[in-house]
């Protein structure tokens, strides 16, 4: 398997993705600058968080018209991996690929901690090696995190078992303490917190490598 | 030139986590009287006089990138300009 990692200018988690795939995982993965055109001979894309274009005008909103962003959609609509990760699932929300917004957290503040998370839905080709509402450790670090969302889509999430993770504690006001959402097709994901950088003990937790596992290995395992 | 001043601000439905953060200083600065403090965007954008497709290009400016339809709404004015 072979995965990209773009790098849009303010991205800052992109080395983290890319040593979780290249040492956590052990698969081919490259940094793709947002300038390319092409996605050609990728299995998957990935979307780094941090801070693209200084989160001018509304987190992920000008990361949206970037050149590479066509070749994302690409991968979306062909049913190829897409994973947004913190201003990565923010970009995905702006794009249109997942519903709602990410909006000021509910308390003012920024928020960088290790926080518990239920997998939701572990039918999917992220989740496959988690148990049923598992509990992992994660960290977060964002300040636009708040997931919202009208109570129509809500509604439509549940139906369709687009909520992959929840918040245990609800941490920044989300609707639904949701962290984490899939497409209907279930391969673009989008989440606030770092999977990333929990893949090793000495990080705090390596509770975030099975979701890289699970993306080459998708074949569920575990039965919901 | 046209000058079209464009307002951004949160739909209602939306919780406006910074208008409350500053509202709660403007009551600690002493200020009791005010009941609500709503934060949004304002946008300058310049056309040439003549340009008959500036509602038309606006509209499109405003929901594809200025705003978020998902949790903003925008109006905006068309002035004369120098």
């Amino acid at each position: 398997m072979k995965l990209a990692v773009v790098n849009f200018p303010g991205s800052n988690c992109d080395m983290d993705l890319f040593y979780a795939i290249r040492d956590g995982i052990k698969q081919a993965v490259e940094l793709v600058d947002y300038r390319a055109t092409s996605l050609k001979g990728f299995d998957g894309v990935l979307i780094p968080g941090g801070f693209s274009y200084g989160d001018y005008l509304r987190s992920g909103a000008i990361a949206v018209h970037a050149p590479i962003v066509k070749e994302i959609i690409r991968f979306a609509n062909e049913g190829k991996i897409v994973l947004g990760i913190c201003n990565g699932f923010q970009i995905l929300t702006e794009l249109g690929l997942l519903p709602g917004a990410l909006i000021q957290n509910e308390k003012s503040r920024f928020i960088c901690e290790t926080v518990d998370l239920e997998v939701e839905n572990n039918q999917t080709i992220f989740t496959s090696h988690y148990q049923p509402k598992e509990v992992i450790k994660v960290p977060v670090a964002h300040g636009e995190g708040r997931y919202y969302c009208d109570e129509a889509t809500l509604q439509e999430l549940k139906e369709n078992r687009q909520i992959i993770f929840k918040y245990k504690e609800n941490i920044n006001g989300s609707v639904d303490q949701i962290a984490g959402i899939a497409n209907k097709e279930k391969n673009v994901l989008g989440m606030m917190p770092h999977p990333e950088r929990a893949i090793e003990e000495i990080l705090g937790s390596d509770d975030g490598l099975k979701l890289f596992q699970s993306l080459i290995n998708p074949e569920v395992k575990v039965n919901d | 030139m046209k000058l079209v001043k464009v307002y951004v601000t949160l739909k209602d439905s939306v919780l406006d986590a910074q208008g409350e953060a500053i509202k709660s200083a403007i009551n600690t600065m002493g200020y009791d009287k005010i009941s609500d403090v709503h934060m949004g965007k304002y946008f300058e954008l310049k056309f040439a006089s003549d340009y008959q497709e500036l509602e038309n290009d606006v509209d499109k400016i405003c929901d594809d990138l200025l705003a978020n339809p998902n949790i903003e709404t925008y109006r905006y004015e068309i002035t004369e300009a120098e």
